[in-house]
């Protein structure tokens, strides 16, 4: 007899979760080598604790970090199945570490509960390894995560990725500093969160700007490569071209070779404050994982530090490396 | 390297394909074979794989194409609708490609409107068409309750037999939607064909892309 289970979910089966267990093992030890303790929180928590750290000025596209499940417990509380452990994680430093002594180093392996589009494959619940580095500022914090990262899928055996780097603070200041509207950032911002450049050269010219701005704000975030994309530029992008050179200097070479810079990098994620990154790899069309800074995201929850973290999704890396093991790829060249 | 240095364009067979191939003909491409061979679905000399537009996004999205080619239309269609949950494709939208102009319309039997009658007197207007999100969209935006009746052939059909009030859908010229005695009450949106990229192509394949780009451009 066949029994359903809800779409975006899966049985593992012991083939699978062999080899889903040599990498999360192996995971797990860099996590543990670098000095990033073990955590597990509950699946479930408090809508009202995890809204915290959901919702920020920028609100641009931040339904992936939204949960999607919520039910009610007894007494009439609603609950909601964690979409992510960096929320959880802020509240457990607040919560059970309120007078430590930072930088304090947490890394986890966790399933996660996502909505799903229909008919696109998209899991509900999907397993994530990462970590967080909480009272740990930029620069320093970034490149040791940064190295973490780099060491964790150099371990697992993925060859061919590559990290992307950008700042979640550049645009926004670009538009502020060009005086963008309030209203025309939120549209200009939406329409480079969903990857859509025409239409935000439609945007663009919709607003009140002179032919300079608006090329300025078309042309900035299309701009990725090589240290050469840092090169030129000034005003506000200089401030955080410098901002990810710093960064790009403290990397040790054999992580510094791997990274792209991205003056157009945003993550859906609303919390990110400063660098963010993301992990490509050509055997996989999608970001195996990413993350980035979220300095004010503990001080919502009562303990000011500046934080940054990772998640990689295991999934997604298994067929990665599945896929350079097959050499498949669309973009193996 | 080709003259599509060494990318994988996903190529939309139908409306779009002529002018696609003239596009990619004109970046020094050999398309003769694309062109006469309508059987062939991968050319993997040209780095060209030829499908149905609204599959081009499902395939640049997989990463199995890291360009493609495909109408506004299908991308606005494919976002889902729902003002609190869009969810477009994750490909970035490169460029205005200008060609296959045509314009989303609402259209209804000519003479008195039926479909502001059913509106006025039953509340709610019936409304085929072959693109279901765009239409709840358009008819949610403009606070107005509707019906969505999908269909997949011959939308003119459905009000010609009585089965709806209304239809969305696409038109270049008008000239189908004159032959069946319609007419246009609404104009949605303008679609147009659009470049698209994979989004971990764009990153790992950027010097390829934005060449690609600047000679679409400077055409």
């Amino acid at each position: 007899m066949i029994h359903p289970i809800p779409s975006g979910t899966r049985d593992v089966l012991p083939d699978e979760t062999r080899e889903v267990r040599a990498i999360t093992d192996a995971l797990r030890g860099v996590f543990e080598r670098h000095g990033y303790g073990e955590v597990y929180t509950p699946a479930l928590e408090y809508e009202s604790v995890l809204a915290r750290g959901g919702h920020t000025a920028q609100g641009a596209g931040s339904a992936e970090a939204q949960p999607a499940y919520r039910v009610f417990d007894e007494s009439g509380a609603a609950l909601v199945l964690r979409s992510d452990m960096t929320v959880p994680i802020a509240r457990v430093v607040a919560t059970r570490y309120p007078n430590s002594e930072p930088p304090l180093r947490f890394c986890y392996l966790a399933h996660c509960y996502r909505g799903v589009r229909p008919q696109r494959g998209q899991p509900r619940e999907l397993l994530q390894a990462g970590i967080e580095l909480i009272g740990a500022p930029a620069p320093e914090g970034t490149a040791e995560a940064l190295g973490v990262l780099c060491a964790a899928l150099d371990t697992v055996g993925l060859e061919g990725y590559r990290i992307g780097l950008g700042d979640a603070s550049l645009f926004p200041s670009l538009m502020a500093a060009l005086g963008v509207s309030e209203q025309g950032r939120a549209r200009l911002l939406a329409a480079l969160v969903s990857r859509d450049f025409v239409g935000l050269e439609q945007e663009l010219s919709d607003l009140d700007l002179g032919a300079h701005e608006r090329e300025l704000l078309l042309e900035v975030p299309q701009r990725r490569g090589g240290p050469d994309v840092l090169a030129a530029s000034n005003g506000v992008v200089a401030d955080a071209a410098a901002n990810m050179r710093q960064v790009y200097e403290l990397l040790e070479p054999p992580v510094a070779e791997r990274v792209i810079f991205d003056l157009g990098l945003v993550r859906s994620i609303g919390y990110y404050t400063g660098a963010v990154f993301e992990v490509y790899d050509p055997a996989l069309g999608a970001p195996i994982g990413g993350g980035g800074r979220y300095d004010e995201l503990l001080g919502r929850f009562g303990r000011s530090l500046p934080a940054v973290g990772f998640a990689l999704g295991v999934d997604r890396l298994h067929t990665a490396l599945l896929g350079e093991e097959r050499g498949t790829g669309a973009s193996l060249s | 390297m080709s003259a599509t240095n060494g990318l994988t364009i996903a190529v939309p067979r139908g409306a779009l394909f002529k002018e696609t191939v003239e596009l990619l003909s004109s970046l020094g491409l050999d398309t003769s074979e694309l062109s006469s061979n309508d059987r062939k679905l991968l050319f993997e000399d040209i780095g060209v794989i030829t499908m149905r537009p609204s599959d081009v996004p499902t395939y640049v999205e997989s990463g199995a194409a890291d360009l493609g080619i495909t109408g506004k239309d299908v991308l606005l269609e494919q976002a889902g609708h729902g003002s609190a949950d869009p969810a477009p494709r994750e490909v970035y939208e490169l460029l205005d490609l200008g060609y296959g102009r045509c314009t989303m319309v609402l259209a209804s039997k000519t003479g008195p409107d039926p479909a502001a009658e059913a509106l006025r007197r039953l509340g709610v207007m019936r409304v085929a068409t072959k693109y279901p999100h765009i239409a709840a969209r358009h008819l949610e935006e403009t606070g107005r309750q509707a019906e969505i009746v999908e269909v997949k052939g011959s939308v003119e059909l459905a009000p010609l037999t009585g089965m709806v009030d209304a239809i969305v859908d696409l038109t270049a010229t008008g000239t189908t939607l004159r032959e069946h005695d319609l007419i246009v009450r609404e104009e949605i949106v303008e679609c147009t064909a659009r470049l698209i990229a994979n989004p971990v192509a764009h990153k790992l394949r950027a010097p390829e892309i934005d060449r690609l780009l600047e000679r679409l451009r400077a055409r």
